[in-house]
């Protein structure tokens, strides 16, 4: 009786995991084609896009970096994301200490004001926005692009810095204006340590979104000098598409670091997706 | 008599208001204002014409493609990602040590880069030349690109978005399951409840909010859908994968029509304006609880 029992479990458990790991490999394998054929020429990935290289061709990477410009995108990239990010973690850790808490008047109307704008359409603000971007010759312009970006991902970031400043213990923040500490020694030496883990949180967030973001960037960031990463790849797909083996170096250039980046901050990541939909 | 402090706090707000309020709210109030115009984005004139661009888009047989486009979106992203998130969801919660492993392997796509993502299919999977397709002919299945086809290219895109969000899905239902008061689960297994019971009577009660919240979320988003229909088909072939955003997109930057794309623009943020009625009232409700 309980052997059989027994065995029903372990049954269980192995379709559990045949189960998982489809859906493993349904997400990976694409991106393992990629990493595969990113070593083969043209001709052979031509004959069998699923063929082990015979020989690794690691010539693709020298000329996928030289074609897609990616000394330059990468380098635009890391200034895109850079302003974005700090931006973000100055004005919205700001913003989300003044809301945890009723400490100004109409604090209510403002997180209504920015619930409504976290679910505002690109669409909505995007073509006046250009035109405004055009006449005062932004077009192009990183930092101003950056501006754009932050304002984009500003209430999620209020929102999840509120949350943190909400579980910061009062009684904190209390004895220490009774010690006589003004709003900006309480902000920089009580509350910055204490919500620290919350900054980074949202800064690998936003981070990553702004690493990723396509249809700003594209709008905004023309001209090949200004290209990000990611735009340069796909100015290759149009230029370039006829050499797969260098397509797929490119990709895979872009798609090592944000592997290694997610495994590595992976936490904080799964921390800032879930606290922003699940309360509790 | 006391002098009445300054309030700093006005102050630290500021700048994210300010931001937010040049970035979003106004050119979101001057794309009202364009949407009643004829302005093209270049000449210095603009004339007021009334409601003839939602006239016009409302006689447009595009427009309605593109609306239907949308709904068939959000019927496919309310079905196919949810059920397979929560599978999933329902299965890691019983796996405790292998459970943090998968959740990486299954997040992979969702923090690439909706262009790359976008690019690995068309080339490795989709392409007749290069892709799994073409190892399909080679074996002698007579198929094409699903993307070429105008019947099946809206589906060819979303499964590459399905692939690319289903596991952030995964993600929250986990968070949420995690949250069931363990006594509730073990009074029902004491019971003799199979593992469909579980979840129809204590788990999905319990994470109910969770669910709604994402439906609203996924609607929205449904109807906000661009980068991967934009990177993929560019609203083609003949229109088939033409969704409201790339259309009021086309609108702007190709046939320089702005008053017209403002419109339609106008017209994404009605339901989107909606939708986030519901998800306010509903994250309202959950945190008067």
């Amino acid at each position: 009786m309980a052997a059989a029992s027994k065995k029903k479990k372990i049954g269980v458990n192995l379709i559990i995991h045949i189960v998982l790991l489809i859906l493993a490999v349904i997400c990976l394998a694409p991106i393992a084609l990629v990493f595969i054929n990113s070593f083969k020429e043209n001709a052979e990935i031509v004959a069998n896009p699923l063929s082990i290289p015979v020989v690794l061709h690691l010539e693709n990477y020298i000329s996928a970096w030289e074609t897609g410009n990616f000394s330059v995108g990468f380098i635009n990239s890391i200034k895109l994301t850079g302003c974005t990010v700090i931006i973000i973690l100055i004005t919205a850790s700001l913003a989300g200490y003044v809301l945890s808490g009723k400490r100004i008047k109409g604090s209510g109307a403002v997180l209504m004001y920015f619930m409504m704008a976290m679910t505002v359409p690109i669409q909505l603000f995007l073509f006046p926005l250009y035109y405004v971007y055009a006449n005062l010759n932004l077009i192009g312009n990183i930092p101003a692009t950056s501006v754009i970006l932050a304002a984009l991902y500003m209430p999620l970031s209020v929102f999840l810095m509120r949350t943190y400043f909400l579980n910061v213990p009062r009684e904190l923040e209390e004895s220490a204006r009774i010690d006589g500490a003004g709003t900006r020694q309480v902000i920089w030496h009580i509350m910055r340590p204490v919500v620290s883990p919350g900054l980074i949180t949202v800064a690998i967030l936003v981070g990553l979104q702004s690493w990723n973001e396509y249809l700003i960037s594209s709008t905004f960031l023309q001209g090949a000098k200004n290209f990000t990463a990611t735009l340069g790849f796909l100015a290759m797909n149009g230029s370039y598409g006829s050499d797969m083996g260098i397509m797929m170096a490119a990709a895979f250039t872009l798609i090592g670091p944000i592997i290694v980046f997610f495994l590595c901050t992976q936490r904080y990541f799964v921390d800032g997706m879930v606290s922003g939909a699940v309360k509790g | 008599m006391k002098t009445k402090k300054f309030n700093w706090n006005y102050v630290l707000i500021a700048p994210a208001l300010i931001i937010s309020v040049c970035i979003i709210l106004v050119p979101g109030i001057m794309t009202v204002i364009y949407s009643f115009t004829d302005w093209n984005g270049l000449s210095p004139e603009i004339n007021f014409i009334g409601f003839r661009n939602f006239i016009e888009l409302f006689h447009d047989k595009i427009f309605y493609k593109a609306i239907t486009n949308n709904i068939i979106w959000t019927i496919l992203f309310l079905t196919i990602p949810v059920c397979i998130g929560m599978l999933a969801a329902m299965l890691l919660l019983s796996r405790r040590r292998t459970r943090s492993i998968y959740q990486v392997a299954f997040l992979i796509p969702y923090v690439l880069a909706p262009s790359v993502n976008a690019m690995l299919w068309l080339n490795v999977i989709f392409s007749p030349v290069s892709g799994v397709i073409s190892v399909l002919r080679n074996l002698g299945m007579d198929i094409g690109s699903p993307l070429a086809n105008v019947k099946t290219a809206i589906y060819g895109c979303a499964a590459v978005d399905i692939w690319h969000y289903w596991s952030y899905l995964t993600v929250i239902y986990l968070a949420a399951l995690r949250q069931t008061p363990t006594d509730q689960v073990e009074a029902a297994r004491v019971e003799g409840c199979n593992g469909w019971q579980l979840f129809r009577y204590i788990y999905l009660p319990n994470i109910m909010s969770t669910v709604s919240l994402m439906f609203v979320m996924i609607t929205i988003g449904s109807f906000l859908a661009f980068d991967y229909i934009k990177l993929m088909t560019g609203g083609g072939p003949a229109h088939a994968t033409e969704v409201l955003g790339t259309y009021a997109y086309t609108f702007a930057f190709s046939s320089m029509k702005v008053g017209k794309a403002a419109a339609c623009g106008l017209f994404i943020s009605f339901f989107g304006l909606i939708a986030s009625f519901i998800y306010a009232r509903i994250s309202r409700r959950e945190e008067r609880r």
